[in-house]
């Protein structure tokens, strides 16, 4: 078996979650200006939700999986009344500090009602996977790997495409403009708040077979999400993908070659440097004050 | 308003501030000392107080860098840690004395907390934030991982007590009253900056970055101090924890550390170190007591964090606030505010030049080779229609914005290249169409803080910036304000507020950008007349506006921008009947109509 190769298939595996958890993360950042900390939590949330659905309940895998993401977009939107709905005209600090909030709270809820030890959530297939030149291909992260192409694209033709596309990138680029224009912003947040949740929700049951389902699985994600915006370029929807897939490739091959106790450690290392040294990231920042 | 006051004793509030605290200081270091001896030698409560006490210090951290700074840092435990590290490892391996070790250990967190304020160089908000929280897990990477030094997971054991012949330190109860006067300490220090120039500082950066910076004051210095000041008092906690316990474990320095001690912060009130006491306090005693919450204690802190920031923003100390009594006025009469260039003013002389200045936003070039002469002891207004390049004009002379090309000099010195707190320092200060306040602070503070502008003659001397701020106050009528938060004023009053920070800090060159807008008549009035006294004194001012009723009463020359380019320049009369001034503001004229 070649080691690069299966390497970078890996990378790209698991990559392609953090894109994708990067992606709500974005979303959020650009319609409400939220900083969401607690973004992990939603794939944390949306894995158990798939535990105890198919799991518990014995509801057959893809009946289950739409019932958890729906549940998902609905927590969403719980999550916005509680965390920022509250708080949105007191500027991004406490909306931040309450996100913070909001991810403790919900692991250690979690911890309290299942424990430390991690549940197993069954794969998408039943057959491991097949070889193609060498290469072992999982059948979990080819699973992965479509599942976020197809997201991707599906947002790409929602927000170019339709009128409520259009009312949503309005209202992420102006929201006393898109008000004055009828668009009802409020509605339009929440609903960014369900599709991010959902998203993030789906991450997690999608690597759920990968990392196992735990409570530490969400602080993990989200600061790989947080790292994957960074080196893509904070607010940025490519640089989001393109941050998310990187950083599952660096991170894959350092465990290989460098260490595995300090892979994480290596995420962060790799989130300094581009805080340090190129903080708009590789596309640019979105974001920026007017005096 | 208080030119006819009796000349009675300057401001109470002025002698009031040198000395005020240090008895309290004493009685309270008198009164630790006694409570500690009615703790017993060992045992749980005095392993609750001494938690508690060591906890404390390093929560008063956090008050320096959230509550007066505005910077979130959730990697207090990992200073902590640090600090804990420091003795521990300092006495058990290397043999070094406690104080010894413990020097060691506040350094090692002070350079890490000055490195993560210099990543506020580039990075604000969130990113640092974030830069906290991947320093705080690197931390307990290499706490858990790197045996050979740190022992890893299994924690450091037989960590000494100083020793210090006659005060039996390693004693519980001694080592306690140890713990407590730093505290004490600690609180009285946190409690001080507050109202130093400092404190005023970062609650200005806290409040409003971008008028922090006109109004001279050094953003980055003063985050990398606060990030250095928190972390040196996390090191500390730490290493009085450390010396508390005798044992130490990288499970005690985590992130979720971290968050308990913000939310020891946020409960009892993050503005103030007497509310990081009581969050510490009840978050230290309450879970003794809520036993049965062992097991979800982190999630109700978490539901506490967010409770917090909705009902409680300013935590159980802030409730306090509340039941004191109204701003007071201040009273007593102080020197008028001496304005620059009062008498004898040549008024050849140019006070602040530009030349060929431009700036581009991509394709769109919002200022276009633009050249003015500010002459001192004149009245200069800049006007054009809407989009024509006024307010970028002033945010590139101010350092907000960096130019494309073209030079500025303030009083003959070049100051292109420089940024927007060192254009003030040269006598640069301006007021903000939006208006820029500090809001978390008082009329006065905020006027302290352009009083306390560098290169002001007074900046250095606490009392007599407060004389200068109330003048500046008296000069805009606004003194029985003095005391009130900024925020409870109305709009038109605020930028009164903006005006009189301006004046208070003595500038050479007043940049007004837009002062009319949002006014009524009466305070466009009212305005007209502060400004004619402004005029009066000598006062060199830039106005940049919309209303010519105003411009034409207080000009002396007026210079018109249209698509970012100069239209026109010269007196009063000549500008505003040149044929393009009136085009730019009226429309063209017909082409037969010329004839």
């Amino acid at each position: 078996m070649s080691l690069i190769p299966q390497l970078l298939f890996t990378g790209l595996g698991i990559g392609a979650i953090y894109a994708l958890v990067a992606l709500g993360f974005v979303l959020l950042i650009r319609a409400a200006s939220v900083v969401n900390f607690a973004q992990g939590e939603f794939s944390m949330l949306g894995a158990y939700a798939m535990v105890i659905l198919s799991g518990a309940l014995g509801i057959p895998y893809l009946i289950a999986l739409p019932i958890a993401v729906v549940l998902m977009a609905g927590f969403g939107v719980l999550f916005a009344g509680a965390t920022y709905w509250p708080l949105r005209h007191r500027g991004q600090m406490p909306v931040i500090i309450s996100t913070i909030g909001a991810s403790i709270f919900l692991a250690n809820t979690v911890l309290a009602l299942y424990g430390p030890s991690p549940e197993v959530l069954p794969g998408l297939f039943d057959t491991p996977g097949f070889e193609v030149g060498g290469v072992f291909m999982d059948s979990q992260y080819l699973a992965i790997m479509v599942t976020a192409t197809v997201m991707v694209a599906l947002q790409f033709l929602i927000f170019e495409k339709t009128l409520l596309g259009k009312k949503l990138q309005a209202t992420s680029q102006d929201k006393e403009m898109a008000s004055l224009l009828g668009i009802p912003v409020a509605l339009m947040i929440l609903i960014t708040f369900a599709y991010s949740a959902a998203l993030g929700g789906l991450a997690g049951i999608l690597v759920a077979p990968v990392l196992f389902v735990s409570v530490g699985m969400g602080a993990i994600i989200s600061l790989k999400a947080f790292a994957a915006n960074i080196i893509g370029g904070f607010g940025n929807i490519p640089g989001a993908i393109l941050g998310g897939l990187s950083l599952g490739v660096v991170e894959t091959f350092g465990a290989a070659y460098i260490s595995v106790p300090y892979k994480d450690a290596l995420a962060f290392g790799l989130l300094l440097l581009f805080l340090l040294v190129r903080p708009q990231g590789l596309f640019g920042e979105k974001i920026a004050e007017k005096a | 308003m208080s030119s006819t006051a009796t000349l009675a004793a300057a401001p109470s509030v002025i002698q009031a501030r040198t000395w005020r605290g240090l008895p309290a200081l004493a009685a309270a270091l008198v009164g630790v000392l006694a409570l500690s001896t009615l703790v017993p030698e060992q045992g749980y409560t005095l392993n609750i107080v001494m938690q508690a006490a060591t906890y404390s210090v390093a929560v008063a951290g956090l008050v320096v860098v959230l509550g007066y700074c505005g910077q979130i840092s959730l990697a207090q435990a990992a200073f902590f840690g640090l600090g804990g590290y420091g003795v521990a490892l300092g006495t058990v391996d290397y043999g070094l004395p406690f104080f010894a070790a413990l020097a060691a250990g506040v350094a090692l967190a002070t350079v890490f907390g000055v490195a993560l304020g210099l990543a506020s160089l580039r990075l604000g908000g969130h990113y640092l934030a974030m830069v906290t929280i991947s320093f705080q897990q690197i931390l307990t990477l290499v706490l858990n991982n790197w045996i050979g030094l740190t022992h890893g997971p299994d924690g450091v054991k037989g960590i000494a007590r100083p020793s210090v012949p006659g005060l039996h330190l390693d004693r519980g109860d001694h080592y306690l009253a140890l713990c407590l006067v730093a505290l004490v300490c600690v609180t009285w220090y946190i409690w001080r900056l507050k109202t130093t120039r400092l404190g005023r500082a970062m609650q200005a950066v806290r409040d409003n970055e971008i008028a922090a910076s006109t109004c001279g004051i050094d953003i980055f210095t003063t985050k990398v101090l606060a990030f250095g000041i928190s972390a040196l008092l996390g090191g500390l906690g730490g290493g009085l924890f450390a010396g508390a316990f005798a044992y130490i474990s990288p499970d005690q320095f985590g992130f979720g550390e971290s968050i308990v001690l913000l939310t020891m912060a946020l409960l009892g009130g993050v503005q103030s170190p007497f509310g990081a006491l009581l969050g510490t306090g009840l978050l230290v005693i309450l879970p003794e007591w809520l036993r049965f919450l062992r097991q979800v204690y982190l999630a109700v802190y978490g539901a506490a964090v967010i409770l917090i920031m909705v009902f409680l923003p300013d935590g159980l100390w802030g409730l306090t606030h509340r039941l004191r009594r109204p701003a007071s006025v201040i009273t007593g009469a102080v020197t008028p505010l001496p304005l620059l260039g009062q008498r004898g003013i040549e008024t050849a002389d140019i006070a602040m030049r530009i030349e060929g200045l431009a700036k581009h936003f991509g394709g769109l070039k919002a200022l276009d080779g633009v050249d003015m002469a500010v002459r001192r002891g004149t009245v200069h207004a800049l006007i054009g229609p809407n989009g024509s390049g006024k307010t970028t004009f002033i945010n590139v002379v101010t350092g907000l914005y960096r130019p494309t090309a073209g030079r500025i000099a303030i009083a003959g010195q070049d100051v292109t290249g420089t940024a927007a707190h060192e254009r003030t320092r040269r006598g640069l200060a301006r007021t903000f169409q939006n208006i820029r306040v500090f809001r978390g602070m008082t009329v006065l503070e905020n006027v302290m803080v352009g009083a306390e502008r560098p290169g002001n003659d007074i900046a250095e001397q606490p009392a007599l910036v407060v004389e200068r701020a109330l003048a500046a106050l008296d000069f805009v009528g606004l003194r029985q304000d003095a005391n009130r938060m900024v925020g409870t004023l109305s709009y038109g009053t605020q930028r009164y507020v903006e005006i009189a920070r301006a004046l208070a800090g003595n500038p050479q060159v007043l940049l007004l950008d837009e002062p009319a807008a949002g006014l009524n008549l009466t305070e466009k009035q009212e305005l007209g007349a502060l400004l004619r006294r402004l005029k009066g004194h000598g006062l060199t001012i830039l106005i940049v506006d919309h209303d010519m009723n105003l411009v034409e009463q207080v000009a002396d020359h007026i210079t018109v921008l249209n698509f970012g380019r100069r239209i026109a320049d010269g007196g009063p009369r000549d500008v505003l009947s040149h044929p393009d001034v009136i085009a730019a503001y009226l429309g063209e004229p017909r082409q037969d109509a010329a004839a």
